[in-house]
């Protein structure tokens, strides 16, 4: 399986994205955000980091990049393209998601570890993942997801919810809330479930001595439904 | 218009110092060189006063590739792999406007590192307020928290470790000391010594602006009641450009094209140009018609002095400027080239046309003033006599609540969720317990960074408390199974105008040096800030320690948290009870005086090669070094991690049990032994005659003591946990 990370300017967790991805059995390649096309790839990943340093809005700027309007032909290809953190927004800054991340609710950064609870399987994200909770892990100022009435139907409507944050044992519920996230949204999918974009990187969690090993289930489960 | 000793003095130059620039130019100098001179010659960047004490320092071993003079420290940690690293204050600028005078901190540790070729790979920092009453502390914590968070996690380097502590003799001066390490290969470090004659001078990064200028003499200063009006002088952080000069630089580096790099760093533009060419033995021509500036009719003197954040400084190959330009417009900053190096030996700078400047290297550099200040020998203060009686009346559980909860002790939590600690997919210890420990990216090593601090002991007695910190730093590293390396310093005092300050800032020297030495840790780099004082109240003396130790299979690191109920508990080093300076007699029986606790350097080094011999061979699960609060308060820490509780063992009536555990006598640890290797530990401890008593065994729920104490973990947890939580958000 092919996949290409972007790396726009600020990117910072392209790196770590590309040890992950190479490390479960994906031929990857960098791609930098003036390219005018992506190599052939079965996976586009949006890495997190600070796109044009945050400024003016998490991913408006790199929402305008010359790489996008490749990436947006490969999604309307059916092309999977993943977005994590800075690349969640970016995704909702192209249109490609619908609603916004906005600041924290606390107004502080957060990096700690969470769990998440997957909300949907008929996807090749999540379809056959061992865990129903995962423990993945956060390092985020913006990711306070907010939607309209009428988005928040749609997506719930055709089960786009991808995962919500909750407690080991599976309790959604503000305490478990660490942003403010409506109805604790983590990651939600297009309507077509070929676009996820979340907010926990799995890509820090990918072995037993790092913040935990769920990314591992996550990548190892990604490339096995693409083959 | 006409330099006058007035101006000079007002630039921050003493009178004579005046008169000897004067005396070495022979003629009055125009106001542009006067603003050379006093960038140069200020405390900051010439370290006047400092100098001569310095050079006592241990700086030299075996894993030393660079000591200190450079714009890092680098250490040899095998395989051609190498780590460069250095500590640096911030603490004028982060008490005038906190949030951009932390980030920027983080910022110019983190281009001191990059500049040497290296790619930053872990943050640490030590930062110091003033007493939580004080009304301008809660602000001041939460702006520097969220500079050093917000450009630390906007480049992409994680935080791993850090320091905070209260003291009201920091309510007029806080202390923000930053420090970065970077990875690199040993064959491709950087350095700033210029080479060769009418080699291209190259400009790059951000634009010039008017921000920080003086920033160098401000931090030469002490503070008064016209405090707001010097916050023109804190510089503007930009992490964005700072992300992209790392990495456009790093693309540079790969080639061949770089002489020599400096950043701009505090006195910009003066200090890097008079560095590199004052290195190098050779001249420097700029010319600043070709200075990127970001705002209109920027003067010589302004260009000069502007501290402007995220510029560097290249002196290239003739020929590279292409390939270094296109490297530089792909990353969207500026370049140009804006001088040569010439062999003069002379600094010339030419606007309009014009020569604004022309002053020999020499004068800027090696004939600064050197000063031999007058200084003071602190005594050890006399040993006090406890009235024992008077504990009998102090419950355990009740002390070591009071601990735990107090300030200074309390779980920082708070602060480090607000840096990212994981990014770069290699933070195997994050902050919270010993040390942070980082994997070199595809290797089995990993290195171990630690910062530490205890102004009140060097406040009670310099000399032990300098060597006490340094033992500190050691401990740390040894608890999660590193060897120490080498340490950087940021020496944080006073005024040394005044004996008394010259005096701690001199013994607290000796105290590491002789340390250091001992121990075979030397000092590769480092960073001295004087007159943190305002209206004639100075800081305590802070000089804070940032270790590096080197893993060399990360799958052997291990962490303070208890791990298995059944396992028994040693206590490693010898307890006198050694209760003056102590958290116990400052905070619960309100007795600040008395001397620190002693450090023996021979027990220190021997008890620390056993532990890591202990933890090489596989033989203990947790180890924890045992300082602020002493053993209950150590112990306590490990439970709370681990969300396991103790049964300590009764002991003999000889021992007082207040002394006993929360004495701070030096070179102790706490390790966790499962009942299988309790042999082979106690023949290497008794083979290399360390102490150890048998504290405990562990347990599922509580912290328990001989039935007069019996806490549950969750309690605990709590009390610990939520001061500082409450502190800030109410």
């Amino acid at each position: 399986m092919k996949s290409s990370v972007i790396i726009f300017p600020g990117s910072n967790c392209d790196r770590d994205m590309d040890v992950a991805l190479k490390k479960f059995g994906f031929k990857n390649q960098m791609v930098w955000h003036n390219d005018n096309s992506i190599p052939k790839s079965d996976l586009i990943v949006l890495p997190g980091g600070f796109s044009y340093g945050d400024y003016l809005r998490c991913g408006s700027i790199a929402s305008k990049s010359k790489v996008i309007k490749s990436v947006i032909d490969f999604v309307n290809s059916g092309g999977l393209v993943l977005g994590i953190c800075n690349g969640f927004q970016i995704l909702t800054e192209t249109g490609l998601l619908p609603g916004i991340l906005q600041q924290n609710k606390y107004l502080n950064f957060i990096c700690k570890n969470v769990f998440v609870k997957v909300k949907d399987k008929k996807n090749k994200y999540f379809k056959d993942i061992k865990k129903d909770i995962l423990e993945l892990h956060i390092a985020h100022n913006e990711g306070n997801y907010f939607c309209s009435n009428d988005e928040m139907k749609s997506l719930e409507d055709n089960n786009q919810i991808a995962v919500t944050y909750c407690n080991k044992n599976g309790d959604e519920g503000d305490e478990n809330n660490p942003n403010g996230a409506i109805k604790n949204i983590a990651g939600i999918f297009n309507n077509k479930k070929n676009v996820l974009g979340m907010m926990p990187h799995p890509e820090r969690m990918i072995d037993k001595y790092l913040s935990g090993e769920d990314g591992s289930l996550f990548f190892e489960n990604l490339l096995r439904n693409l083959n | 218009m006409e330099v006058t000793e007035k101006i000079a003095v007002e630039h921050g130059l003493k009178k004579d110092e005046y008169k000897k620039i004067c005396d070495l130019l022979k003629r009055v100098p125009n106001i542009t060189e006067l603003a050379i001179f006093s960038a140069m010659w200020n405390e900051h960047c010439s370290y006047k006063s400092s100098r001569k004490h310095l050079k006592k320092l241990h700086t030299k071993g075996k894993h030393v590739i660079q000591g200190p003079g450079e714009n890092a420290g680098v250490i040899d940690i095998g395989d051609d792999d190498a780590i460069v690293f250095k500590i640096e204050s911030h603490n004028h600028p982060s008490f005038i406007e906190p949030y951009q005078g932390a980030a920027t901190g983080v910022g110019g540790i983190m281009r001191d590192v990059f500049t040497m070729g290296a790619r930053p790979i872990a943050n640490l920092n030590s930062i110091h307020f003033g007493s939580p009453q004080h009304k301008k502390t809660k602000n001041l914590l939460r702006g520097v928290v969220k500079g050093i968070g917000g450009y630390g996690n906007c480049i992409g380097v994680p935080t791993v470790a850090g320091q905070t502590s209260f003291d009201e003799s920091y309510n007029g001066n806080i202390l923000v000391n930053a420090m970065t390490l970077g990875l690199v290969n040993k064959n491709k470090i950087f350095y700033s010594k210029a080479a060769g004659v009418d080699k291209p001078v190259i400009y790059v990064g951000s634009k010039t602006g008017r921000d920080g200028i003086h920033g160098a003499s401000m931090a030469s200063a002490t503070f008064d009641d016209e405090i707001e009006e010097k916050k023109p002088t804190v510089q503007v952080g930009d992490p964005f450009t700072e992300k992209l000069l790392l990495e456009a630089c790093l693309e540079l580096m790969a080639g061949n094209s770089i002489i020599a790099i400096q950043d701009m760093g505090a006195a910009g533009l003066t200090s890097s140009s008079v560095e590199m060419a004052s290195k190098g033995k050779l001249g420097i021509e700029l010319n600043l018609n070709k200075v990127p500036c970001r705002e209109e009719k920027m003067t010589p003197y302004e260009i000069m002095l502007s501290e402007s954040q995220e510029r560097m400084l290249i002196v290239l190959e003739n020929g590279k400027e292409e390939h270094a330009k296109k490297i530089f417009d792909k990353w969207n900053l500026d370049f140009a080239v804006i001088g040569k190096t010439t062999n003069t030996k002379k600094i010339d700078l030419l606007f309009d046309n014009k020569n604004v400047a022309s002053i020999p290297i020499d004068f800027l550099a090696e004939d600064a003033p050197i000063y031999d200040r007058k200084w003071k020998k602190t005594k050890l203060p006399q040993k006090l006599k406890f009235d024992k009686q008077q504990f009998k009346s102090l419950n355990l559980s009740d002390c070591l609540n009071k601990i735990l909860s107090s300030p200074n002790v309390s779980d920082k939590k708070w602060i480090w969720d607000q840096y990212d600690h994981t990014v770069m997919g290699d933070t195997i210890q994050k902050p919270g317990g010993d040390a942070g420990v980082v994997r070199v990216h595809g290797t089995t090593k990993a290195v171990a960074a630690s910062v530490d601090a205890s102004a009140t002991y060097c406040f009670s007695h310099p000399l032990t408390g300098g060597k006490q910190i340094v033992c500190e730093s050691w401990r740390n590293l040894i608890s999660v199974g590193a060897k120490p390396i080498a340490i950087t310093n940021c020496l944080n005092f006073g005024n040394p105008e005044k004996e008394k300050n010259m005096g701690e800032f001199v013994e607290c020297v000796e105290g590491i040096a002789e340390a250091c030495k001992y121990l075979d840790f030397p000092v590769v780099s480092g960073n001295v800030s004087f007159y943190n004082e305002t209206k004639d109240k100075g800081i305590k003396p802070t000089p804070a320690i940032g270790g590096v130790g080197l893993i060399k299979d990360y799958q052997k690191m291990i962490t303070m948290d208890f791990k298995k109920s059944g396992n028994i508990v040693y206590v490693i080093g010898k307890t006198e009870g050694h209760l003056d300076q102590s958290i116990f007699a400052r905070n619960i029986l309100l007795e600040k005086k008395g001397p620190p606790p002693s450090i023996n350097l021979f027990n220190e080094k021997n008890i620390g090669e056993t532990i890591l011999n202990l933890i090489d061979k596989n033989l203990i699960q947790t180890c924890h070094d045992v300082s602020t609060g002493g053993i209950l308060t150590a112990v306590s820490k490990m439970c709370i991690k681990g969300q396991k509780g103790l049964k300590i063992n009764s002991f003999k009536e000889l021992v007082n049990k207040h002394e006993y555990f929360f004495g701070e006598d030096q070179g102790r640890y706490i390790i966790e032994i499962e009942n299988t290797n309790i042999k082979k530990v106690n023949d290497l401890l008794k083979k290399n005659s360390v102490h150890f008593d048998n504290l405990g065994v562990i347990q599922d729920k509580n912290l328990s003591f001989n039935g007069e104490m019996n806490l549950p973990i969750e309690e605990l947890t709590k009390t610990h946990k939520y001061w500082l939580k409450n502190y800030m958000e109410n």
